[in-house]
């Protein structure tokens, strides 16, 4: 029983300094952004590997997520004599839910991942130690422009997912299921809005780029400089990061559309 | 990592791309509210009923989209729905007179205003109130009317 509680006391205790090392973390990551302005190739070489090397995944799968939801959405709007507002429901819910959360879920597993590993094999190499006795900031040199780099990718990444599943959803509603093309565009026009969900989905995505590299580079930075400590901290990015993306969604959608 | 030049073209190209997406989003998905911002001017109804009205639906006249529902509120005086509308500009010889009445677009589509001029000189300006109205129709309240006559027979309503 007592030693239930110790347990219970001790993961407790970890987990709010984990919290508080990653704000503390995080503020001296912020507080030095300032020195990426006279070396931006730093942050393009970064927007390359997580944002560009990320367009393969976000392609497929917002066409394919476009297609299915255009095929399912059909089966049920047509019993109501409704296929024609197939393009209202697509875009409403890729623009406000599935874009910006699904890139975020890819962005874990594909950007998150690959970010904390490199980091954290920089850390058990010892690279970060020696870049700090060349007297270079690792969090500078290496953890902000990763950092930006992903709050930057994120919401292009998520415009990108949502405008592929609408033209996705449209061959699929209007070419193989034969709905009017025009009655597609114009009811969709006419039900999204542009501040309410075009920009509530980038308010969305930019959150969750944030959260979502936050976590990746603080996972990386954090780890047991161990093999098992990389691959642990690997897993718990994509962990956390799902994990906060869902959770903050619910709260960013009670708060926009509640 | 490959040379920088090739980097820098792909991160160019990456955010091209990402731009043009939410550009063509903002234009060819949601069509930005052109009524909302450019100037219009407001003219407030009372409805006895607005039914499932709702916030941006279209006002049109003849047919033709003339304006949209602003903002929708409850008089708490006479327990009228008080909605206002903004008339875009183009259209600024609306008869003072004029009726409006909540329809239906389609069988189950959403509820819009249709304006109907009426004949006098006077012209609609911002502030002004449109009282001739007709409320939405209910469907609960069609359905209780007609069984009420079935019942009844055909001298009342």
């Amino acid at each position: 029983m007592l030693g239930f509680l110790a347990r219970l006391g001790a993961t407790t205790i970890s987990s709010f300094q984990r919290l508080g090392r990653g704000t503390f973390f995080l503020a001296r990551v912020l507080t030095g952004l300032h020195s990426l302005l006279p070396r931006p190739g730093l942050v393009i070489a970064q927007v390359y590997s997580i944002g560009v090397l990320s367009l393969v995944i976000i392609v497929v799968s917002g066409i394919f997520v476009g297609a299915v939801l255009a095929l399912q959405g059909y089966n049920t709007l047509v019993n109501f004599g409704a296929e024609d507002a197939l393009g209202v429901l697509v875009a409403l819910s890729l623009l406000r839910e599935l874009g910006p959360v699904v890139t975020a879920l890819l962005f874990a597993g594909r950007a998150g991942s690959a970010l904390t590993a490199e980091i954290g094999l920089m850390k058990t190499t010892e690279q970060l130690s020696g870049m700090e006795m060349m007297a270079v900031d690792p969090l500078r040199r290496v953890i902000a422009p990763r950092l930006l780099a992903g709050f930057v990718s994120m919401p292009l990444l998520a415009a990108m997912f949502s405008f592929l599943g609408i033209m996705g959803a449209y061959v699929v509603g209007v070419g193989a299921l034969g709905l009017d093309g025009g009655a597609y565009w114009s009811q969709m026009q006419d039900a999204v809005d542009f501040r309410d969900d075009v920009m509530n989905g980038v308010i969305k995505s930019l959150v969750f780029g944030f959260v979502a590299s936050w976590i990746a580079v603080f996972e990386g930075y954090d780890c047991v400089p161990t093999s098992e400590g990389v691959s642990s901290a690997t897993t718990r990015t994509v962990v956390h990061t799902s994990l906060a993306v869902l959770g903050l969604d619910f709260v960013l959608t009670a708060v926009m559309f509640g | 990592m490959q040379n920088g030049r090739f980097v820098e073209i792909w991160v160019g190209l990456f955010v091209a791309a990402g731009f043009a997406a939410f550009f063509g989003l903002a234009m060819q998905v949601s069509n930005i509210p052109l009524f909302q911002t450019v100037d219009g001017y407001d003219v407030h109804v009372r409805f006895d009923n607005i039914g499932g009205l709702r916030e941006r639906a279209p006002v049109t006249m003849a047919g033709v989209r003339v304006g949209r529902v602003k903002s929708i509120g409850l008089d708490e005086n006479t327990y009228d729905a008080r909605v206002t509308i903004t008339i875009d500009r183009r259209f600024d010889r609306l008869p003072e007179d004029t009726s409006a009445s909540i329809y239906t677009s389609g069988l189950l589509g959403e509820q819009y205003i249709a304006l109907s001029p009426g004949g006098l000189d006077f012209y609609l300006r911002d502030g002004d109130e449109i009282t001739l109205t007709q409320s939405a129709l209910v469907l609960e309240r069609l359905i209780g009317r007609f069984l009420a006559s079935m019942g009844e027979g055909d001298d009342n309503d």
